[in-house]
């Protein structure tokens, strides 16, 4: 094995676009997600059985099969109906409505967290349904979702490789490439190995700084899940729960 | 010609499902008057008081709040609810907000009050409850009596016109009731219109000018506070009473 190949590799142009693919997949898909994520969760919160029943049908579709057909599906499917796509929007789009079905889980189990209580006593302010939601319960569902959030955030880094199959130049294609043209597999998946560490150590640290910026001051004297904890995976051995009441 | 009520519930019935919670209650309320709703527990008290701010709109009667039916439309019920401040047994403070930013949070985001003007009459509000040192802490730092008299805080700084307590303080410790007691009593005697939810005798003997008396959902007893205490009530609502003062 050679160290000075796989810097190469690491600084080499292709690896480099490969990782930014990587990352603007991650990060565009994620922020799709969380929209499609918070329309669903809301959406399930009106009593409207039309509108549950649609939302069900998403969930049920994107829950039920795997991310890698819903890749193949929009990329492979949607052309015959005279739907052509980039791959990277392909991409793009299976992933965030992928992701989209997990968050609404997510968020509407914070939504859900928050007491109903809370949203009498702000009605009984004069505070309207929407600035109810946008001052008192989406502040207190963030803290909820926060950390379900950023697991999320590195498994879609992880699974953002599977678009590989669709031809996007992302990391594992180009390593995959690289190391059939050269024949040093060793080396080509060392160097997109590190660069996937690289980048869900960053999302770590910046899932750890947001959660410890949306904890109140109060918490400022009990330790918040060290870093340390964080990287090795441990469980949070306090969860962020709202007290009873 | 006859000044109207602050507050009128004529006939209001109130049915969850199958279940009718309220029946044809009425019942009419001065400015400046204090009135102290009893009765047992199911009997429907916290309900009636949800119907008067339309946070349960009521499925028959109406609510006229200043001569105006404000059951007829429910879609303003948002403005309505600023001028009627509301206290729950269960304080629910915004767990995510400190002392002070719970009581500017409505004033800024729905008078549009800036953040130094909301930060002023925070301060005074919680002069007012008689803790002004607690600006800074959040719910959960506070003692039951703290938080309740922070929501009264949080109540008051939409200036409403009226009060409305549901039993509160039926959620706290026995020595901190009296901290509670004590700033709604300030409040009745500096001419704060109250409807009270409670069953704290002493309280109703200090400040109310009438005490109502519900059972099964009706409004069995509506006395002026020195005929119920001098014992001018009928039969059933005396029953009640040697309960609850045993």
């Amino acid at each position: 094995m050679s160290f000075e190949l796989v810097y190469q590799y690491l600084v080499s142009q292709s690896f480099i676009s490969g990782a930014w693919m990587t990352l603007s997949i991650t990060v565009v898909s994620l922020f799709f997600g969380v929209i499609v994520g918070l329309i669903i969760a809301l959406l399930q919160g009106l009593k409207f059985a039309p509108v549950n029943w649609l939302t069900l049908i998403y969930l049920w579709l994107f829950r039920g099969t795997p991310v890698l057909f819903q890749i193949i599906f929009i990329y492979n499917v949607l052309p015959t109906f005279g739907i052509r796509l980039s791959a990277f929007l392909s991409a793009v789009i299976a992933l965030s409505l992928n992701e989209g079905a997990y968050m609404a889980e997510i968020i509407r189990s914070g939504l859900q967290a928050v007491r109903k209580g809370q949203r009498t006593a702000g009605l009984a302010l004069g505070m309207t349904r929407g600035k109810v939601m946008r001052y008192i319960v989406l502040p207190q569902a963030a803290r909820i979702v926060l950390p379900p959030m950023g697991n999320q955030t590195i498994g879609m880094l992880k699974t953002s490789a599977l678009v590989s199959v669709i031809a996007v130049e992302e990391l594992l294609l180009v390593a995959n490439q690289t190391a059939s043209a050269d024949f040093r597999y060793f080396e080509a998946l060392t160097a997109a190995g590190i660069y996937y560490l690289a980048l869900t150590s960053v999302f770590m640290v910046g899932q750890y700084l947001m959660e410890r910026s949306l904890e109140p001051k109060k918490r400022r004297g009990a330790a918040p899940r060290s870093l340390m904890s964080r990287l090795a995976g441990k469980a949070n051995p306090k969860p962020v729960a709202e007290e009873g009441p | 010609m006859k000044e109207p009520k602050l507050i009128e519930a004529i006939g209001v019935d109130k049915q969850f499902g199958d279940t009718k919670v309220l029946r044809n209650c009425s019942l009419a309320v001065d400015v400046g008057e204090t009135v102290v709703l009893i009765g047992p527990s199911g009997s429907g008290k916290s309900t009636f008081l949800r119907c008067l701010n339309l946070l349960e709109p009521p499925t028959g009667g109406d609510v006229f709040f200043e001569g105006r039916n404000i059951t007829s439309d429910l879609r303003h019920a948002d403005r309505i609810r600023r001028d009627i401040g509301m206290v729950f047994q269960n304080f629910e403070l915004f767990q995510h907000l400190t002392a002070a930013e719970n009581i500017m949070l409505a004033p800024m985001r729905v008078l549009g009050l800036c953040t130094a003007d909301a930060h002023d009459l925070a301060l005074d509000l919680l002069k007012k409850v008689h803790i002004p040192e607690r600006s800074d802490h959040y719910p959960d730092e506070l003692s039951g009596g703290q938080q309740q008299r922070v929501a009264i805080a949080r109540a008051l700084a939409m200036r409403p016109k009226m009060m409305l307590y549901d039993e509160p303080t039926s959620a706290l410790d026995p020595e901190m009731i009296r901290e509670v007691l004590d700033v709604m009593a300030e409040l009745s005697a500096d001419g704060m219109t109250s409807i009270c939810v409670t069953h704290e005798m002493g309280f109703a003997r200090r400040a109310a000018d009438r005490i109502i008396f519900m059972e099964d959902g009706a409004i069995i007893e509506n006395a002026n506070a020195a005929d119920f205490f001098g014992g001018l009530v009928n039969e059933r609502t005396q029953r009640f009473l040697d309960q609850i003062l045993h």
